[in-house]
């Protein structure tokens, strides 16, 4: 199953991309596709932005001397590092770009509930995109993406109501997906596409949406407060006014822990259809894989306060949101235990999406097992603000989510483009990718693990952090190139890529089921499932066009 | 759910102009926009719940201070705007009725009458806000709340500085409130446009349904505002 299947259409149809030119056609579109692409090059650039803030900060710490920049402009670094990727790149990834593009296609939906309303969320998130580079710009935040009080409130001296306001704004671009995510699968399913036939990549998204409509109002409510607390000085988090500090972290870890399930969510969803695609199985377990989604969503309100073991306060809080954060563990171990299984006897190819897949198996299950870590609440005094938790949550943001991104990236490029990717240099990219990311983001945990503390810039008086610190900055060098490489084929596939069939890997799925590029209403004809999802088995049956396709 | 040769009749058969093209008929359209009201009425509870945690935090930490405070809120005003947003869901409800049953007047009167109750309590809120300016208890350089004694305690004066808490949540619970009352009158008058150029039929009248959804929410936030700003330690 790699490129030799793929047939080349001889005359180009009709199709999303060709049907309008011009730059209105793009910027008026209501089009869930045309949104979607619109998405990839906004967080593309916005994840390069990031990752240069991120260059800097590794080269900082390349020596244990404070030398490449100063202090204030180290905490703006990595200030602007965390919001620009958590807001503007993890948050929109997968969900403002593939969710976008295959929502409406896998269930067999011409579009999105309301296309007005997704075309909105873009230029929302355009907003708040611009308001955060004006923000950058013009002297950036020194408090940490997670501008605690009352540092933020009373005595930083920087930008920090722009960044909210911008975070905020783009916020309502991420409910009004969710919003839509939710109402077109309640609402737009296929005849015949019941709840227990949809792909679990739906069910993923499903539960992000949920968490993204609940969570995300919490953090917007408290940016109101923020604001209003520097402009008119309310008191409601400064202590001198008997406001409590901790009730900020509260509120905030209320939306910025669910916040992390926004991102590796829609993450196992693409791995989960990556897997069976490409070990020809139903997936192992539908029904778990399926809830254990919406378990996550739930479970992930429940667990905030693990962010807060040594801010003061009640210990016995603390038991209880550690026991919680032990739970949530159960339905994340659920769904590798079912990828697994649905590996054992299967027919695995290595193609690259796969490489993707398998890179998010381990690192994902790294990260997840470190988390328990710091749940717990002995080891986590111990290593509370250090790089311990940095690498951590790196495991799972860009091991988990980005290799889900990514991932998904290479499996949907052909229905996404029309055109095949080079397989040979995707296969090295992930590969690069992989090693990239574990050189620099491994030595992380044994810094943390040895004492270093995050957001420090000058570890002089430990020069013997320096070893990991030099590995951790060759590392992210090499991550750079992994991530450059796929911008490079997949621009230059547009043009030069072999043209792909409707359906290259041989996939179950509605989405594989039209042309590539897709027709702007997705189908020719209203498509009436009478299929489980992952039917696999029958696809590669021999003669399988003959088989009734009912089980 | 029929299949696909059904519903490409239903297509032809149903020339309803309000049908966007990517519905597969009327009552797929109106489920989906119904829907997507109610869900982000859920994303408005998620956004007052911050407040209302907040509230309530402050609340059970200052108890009497917040009392005290308040007891400085004129609960006249505050029971006329309650009295008056009341009125406006009724007038809501109607509004709906009349467009169910193409009613065409009453429905143009009734978004009228609720558009006019909503200004009447944004001036009465304007009053409040007054009153409060120039009783210096607007939070801030200005703020001053001394000597004044609790509820119940007589001689026993609050904090200002928690006094000064509960005007903060004051100020921007019912700030926020007025800024959603300000939207749905944004609303209205669309829907009131939208209603004297005789678009809403009884098969289409979806905005007028999910327009008064959002009002009644607005109304229902006001309900819970109501006594918890206005109403606690009001005993003689």
């Amino acid at each position: 199953m790699s490129m030799e299947i793929a047939i080349p259409q001889p005359v180009e149809r009709e199709n999303y991309l060709n049907k309008e030119y011009g730059v209105w056609s793009w910027l008026l579109t209501t089009d869930h596709k045309r949104i979607a692409l619109l998405y990839l090059i906004s967080i593309t650039f916005f994840f390069f932005i990031g990752g240069f803030f991120a260059l800097l900060i590794r080269l900082e710490l390349l020596t244990p001397a404070g030398d490449l920049v100063q202090a204030d402009t180290y905490n703006k670094l990595f200030t602007m590092h965390g919001m620009v990727m958590v807001f503007f790149f993890l948050i929109p990834s997968i969900p403002a770009v593939l969710g976008n593009f295959l929502v409406p296609m896998m269930i067999g939906a011409k579009d999105l509930a309301f296309p007005r309303i997704n075309l909105l969320s873009w230029y929302l998130y355009i907003i708040g995109g611009v308001m955060m580079l004006h923000c950058m710009l013009t002297g950036g935040v020194d408090t940490g993406w997670t501008f605690y009080a009352p540092f933020s409130t009373n005595y930083s001296n920087t930008k920090i109501v722009e960044a909210g306001l911008a975070i905020f704004v783009a916020g309502f671009s991420s409910i009004l997906t969710g919003l839509n995510f939710v109402v077109t699968i309640h609402r737009m399913r296929a005849p015949g596409l019941t709840w227990s036939r949809l792909p679990l990549f739906i069910w993923a998204h499903y539960a992000t949406s949920i968490i993204q409509l609940l969570g995300t109002p919490v953090i917007a409510v408290t940016i109101v407060l923020v604001a209003c607390e520097r402009a008119l000085h309310l008191g409601i988090f400064d202590p001198r006014l008997g406001g409590d500090p901790l009730l900020f972290q509260h509120l905030f870890w209320f939306y910025s822990h669910p916040a992390v399930y926004i991102m590796i969510l829609p993450s196992m969803g693409v791995v989960t259809e990556i897997i069976a695609c490409f070990s020809r199985k139903r997936i192992f377990g539908y029904s778990f894989v399926a809830f254990s989604s919406i378990a996550i969503a739930v479970f992930g309100f429940l667990v905030w306060a693990h962010h807060m073991f040594v801010a003061g306060m009640s210990v016995y809080a603390a038991l209880v949101f550690s026991l919680l954060s032990y739970a949530v563990a159960v339905p994340s171990a659920i769904k590798v235990f079912n990828w697994t299984a649905t590996l054992y006897k299967g027919s695995i190819h290595y193609d690259a999406p796969m490489l993707y897949a398998f890179g998010f198996l381990g690192l994902f299950t790294m990260g997840g097992l470190t988390g328990l870590f710091l749940a717990a609440l002995g080891i986590d005094v111990h290593v509370t603000d250090t790089y311990f938790v940095v690498a951590h949550f790196h495991y799972i943001m860009v091991g988990g989510a980005v290799m889900g991104y990514l991932g998904g990236m290479h499996f949907w490029w052909p229905k996404i483009s029309g055109r095949l990717y080079p397989e040979g240099w995707a296969r090295l990219a992930a590969l690069i990718v992989f090693i990239g990311f574990n050189l620099t983001f491994f030595p992380q945990f044994l810094l943390g693990y040895m004492g270093m503390p995050r957001r420090y810039y000058d570890y002089s008086h430990m020069p013997e952090f320096q070893v990991l610190n030099v590995l951790s900055t060759a590392g992210a060098t090499v991550l750079g190139v992994g991530y450059l490489l796929p911008m490079v084929y997949f621009l230059w596939s547009m043009r030069y890529g072999k043209p792909a069939s409707d359906n290259p890997w041989n996939a179950a799925g509605l989405e594989w089921k039209t042309a590539s590029p897709p027709p702007t209403f997705n189908f020719d004809e209203e498509p009436v499932v009478t299929w489980e999802a992952y039917n696999y088995e029958e696809l590669d049956a021999p003669h399988s066009e003959e088989v009734p396709v009912a089980r | 759910m029929p299949d696909s040769t059904v519903v490409s009749l239903q297509h032809e058969e149903q020339h309803c102009p309000e049908l966007l093209h990517h519905f597969a008929d009327p009552q797929q359209q109106r489920d989906a926009s119904s829907l997507g009201m109610w869900v982000f009425l859920a994303t408005e509870v998620m956004f007052f719940g911050g407040l209302f945690c907040a509230y309530l935090i402050y609340r059970l930490k200052f108890f009497a201070d917040f009392g005290a405070a308040s007891k400085s809120i004129d609960a006249t005003l505050g029971a006329t705007n309650t009295a008056v947003l009341i009125c406006s869901s009724l007038t809501v409800v109607v509004a709906v009725w009349a467009a169910q049953t193409a009613r065409r007047t009453l429905l143009i009167g009734m978004l009228a009458v609720t558009m006019l109750l909503g200004f009447v309590f944004l001036g009465i809120k304007a009053v409040e806000y007054k009153d409060k300016f120039e009783e210096h208890h607007v939070p801030g350089a200005s703020f001053s709340f001394d000597r004044v004694p609790i509820p119940g305690h007589p001689d026993q004066y609050a904090n200002p500085q928690h006094a000064q808490l509960f005007f903060s949540l004051y100020f921007v619970m019912t700030g926020l409130h007025a800024l959603h009352m300000v939207v749905g009158l944004g609303i209205f008058s669309w829907l009131l446009y939208a209603a004297r150029k005789g678009r809403f039929t009884p098969e289409w009248h979806t905005p007028v349904e999910i327009g008064g959804l959002y009002w009644h929410f607005v109304d229902i936030i006001w309900i819970y505002l109501f006594p918890l700003l206005y109403l606690i330690d009001r005993h003689p």
